[in-house]
């Protein structure tokens, strides 16, 4: 359903830095799968979401969702259909508003930002179910304010929030590396269970290789703008940690790291 | 005396309207707009041309407010389409509103209307009022309308369009996630803070009888130093609604300037005092926020 053909892209093209982060780089996953995606620092792997996304242009080739070409659609239009959780735990929420203006606000996504009242307030109840099953106690803190969560909680909600309305596809960047170990395992496990609820096809970058190997169906390792592992299926389930570590040295000692 | 405390509540309910909306630029959109140096006299000459050539002084109300969205718009569109910096683009605009409002006025710098009917002095007020409420009519009616300024912004703020304004302020990456183009929602931030601006500038012009091509000088500073004092003074408070506290903090700092004035300053220092006071509450402020952080 997601298709990149082609995909060329430069950095400062024209000057003595110019790099070259991908030249034809294709890339297809189908409706439903879980991938997860790795590789070492600068191989390209936030980038290829930000080229999926819209945030950055790229120089020639084509991206399609379910044959549609959206390479020139404006990045807030493609987020129409993408869900994204960032790095950055204060990217997916609004700290100076309440969890439930929040929660409010990801329910209108998709709908238009009329003259309505702001909180539906028959929808509280559905709310407060959502922040429940993540089981932070969130639903009994519908009028703090976002930016006094912690980082966790922060980054649950912007997990919740983004998958709350229909969406063809859920963007990962990296979303549990500024949490704690404990932290990052209740948000994966969450992610996990919200992808499996909502049948979500998912492109999830990591620089956790076990979360990689034991979460998702099919997983990417990627160098210097190429896949140099792709597996599903059977392959993927029987992987183990070590195995792609193997390799993932291999590759970090080419680069000199 | 009693004029004078009079006059501190006229003048600030006045100038509140203007902060209204720099509140919504400052503190909700974060973005430093200096265009209300325009479009407040904007809204002056408007409501001189109009009431000047017989037009109903009421009617002056809504033109000036839609003026002065629309100046706001076009500084919105030259920071967010043309990529134009945020100062940068307020600067441009209201540089470019001082011939405009000339022009609007006639080329007149300065243009009475002292012997119109205005909102504040008319036949039907002259006989409906009696004479003991007289000196009362004026301060009465501008609460009246920062009253209804003030519950329609509340309520913005609580709509679909209103959260997101709050969200394009708070977090804008956000606003994109939720599929909404960020620029057009500043663009809007910015139409809605001018029309406040314009609107005071109206009212202000009709309270006074005159219209004066440079009365806008330093009215975003008046406009931010109201913003700041009424936010920080009511910060611990939290049953206080921030636009209460903004139209708090204006009737506040024009006491403070009017104090000053009457204790030995000279009306010509009007502008120092509001530039001094503005300073001693960014100082005043700025070590509060260390405090805090100190702690924290």
């Amino acid at each position: 359903m997601l298709k990149l053909k082609d995909i060329c892209k430069f950095y400062n093209p024209g000057t003595i830095n110019e790099m070259c982060l991908f030249q034809d780089y294709n890339l297809s996953v189908e409706a439903g799968e879980f991938v997860s995606i790795v590789g070492s620092n600068g191989s390209g792997k936030t980038s290829m979401l930000n080229i999926i996304c819209g945030s950055i242009p790229v120089d020639s080739g084509t991206i399609s969702i379910d044959d549609q070409d959206i390479s020139k659609m404006p990045e807030y239009k493609r987020a129409r259909m993408i869900g994204r959780v960032y790095q950055n735990p204060a990217l997916g929420t609004c700290p100076d508003m309440t969890i439930l203006e929040n929660m409010s606000l990801a329910d209108t996504k998709g709908k238009s930002f009329n003259l309505k009242k702001g909180t539906d307030k028959s929808r509280i109840e559905y709310y407060r179910e959502l922040l429940s099953g993540i089981g932070l106690g969130l639903e009994n803190k519908l009028h703090v304010k976002v930016g006094s969560l912690s980082g966790g909680q922060r980054q649950a909600m912007a997990l919740l929030m983004s998958t709350m309305t229909p969406i063809d596809f859920l963007i990962l960047d990296e979303h549990t590396a500024a949490l704690d170990p404990k932290t990052a395992d209740t948000i994966m496990e969450l992610t996990d269970k919200l992808v499996r609820e909502k049948k979500l096809t998912t492109l999830m970058v990591t620089h956790n290789l076990r979360y990689a190997v034991e979460y998702g169906s099919r997983l990417i390792m990627m160098h210097q703008g190429h896949n140099v592992i792709d597996l599903c299926g059977a392959e993927k389930q029987a992987l183990k940690v070590d195995d792609i570590l193997y390799k993932f040295n291999e590759i970090s000692i080419e680069c000199g790291n | 005396m009693g004029t004078i405390i009079l006059g501190v509540f006229e003048e600030g309910f006045v100038y509140a309207i203007m902060s209204l909306g720099v509140y919504i630029t400052y503190k909700i959109l974060d973005f430093p707009d200096l265009s209300v140096d325009g479009t407040y006299p904007l809204g002056a000459a408007l409501a001189a041309m109009m009431i000047s050539s017989g037009m109903n002084s009421l009617l002056a109300l809504p033109v000036c407010f839609l003026a002065g969205m629309l100046a706001g718009c076009i500084t919105g569109v030259i920071h967010v389409k043309l990529k134009v910096r945020d100062l940068l683009s307020g600067i441009i605009v209201s540089i470019a509103l001082y011939s405009i409002n000339l022009r609007v006025a006639g080329g007149k710098s300065n243009l009475p209307i002292f012997s119109k009917e205005t909102i504040f002095s008319n036949s039907f007020l002259s006989a409906a009022v009696p004479e003991a409420a007289k000196p009362y009519v004026t301060v009465g009616i501008l609460f009246v309308i920062i009253m209804i300024c003030k519950v329609l912004l509340d309520l913005y703020l609580k709509t679909r369009s209103g959260y997101l304004l709050r969200a394009a302020g708070s977090n804008d990456i956000l606003v994109t996630s939720l599929a909404k183009d960020k620029g057009s929602v500043k663009i809007l931030g910015l139409a809605l803070a001018n029309g406040f601006a314009a609107l005071a500038g109206c009212i202000m012009c009709q309270k006074q009888g005159v219209f004066d091509v440079n009365m806008g000088t330093g009215t975003i500073v008046i406009g931010l130093a109201n913003v700041i004092i009424g936010t920080q003074l009511f910060k611990n408070m939290s049953f206080i609604r921030a636009t209460t506290a903004v139209i708090a903090g204006s009737v506040l700092y024009k006491a403070c300037v009017a104090f000053a004035i009457n204790n030995g300053m000279e009306p010509g220092d009007l502008k120092l005092v509001t530039a001094a006071l503005f300073l001693l509450i960014l100082v005043v402020s700025g070590m509060r926020k260390g405090k805090v952080k100190k702690h924290a």
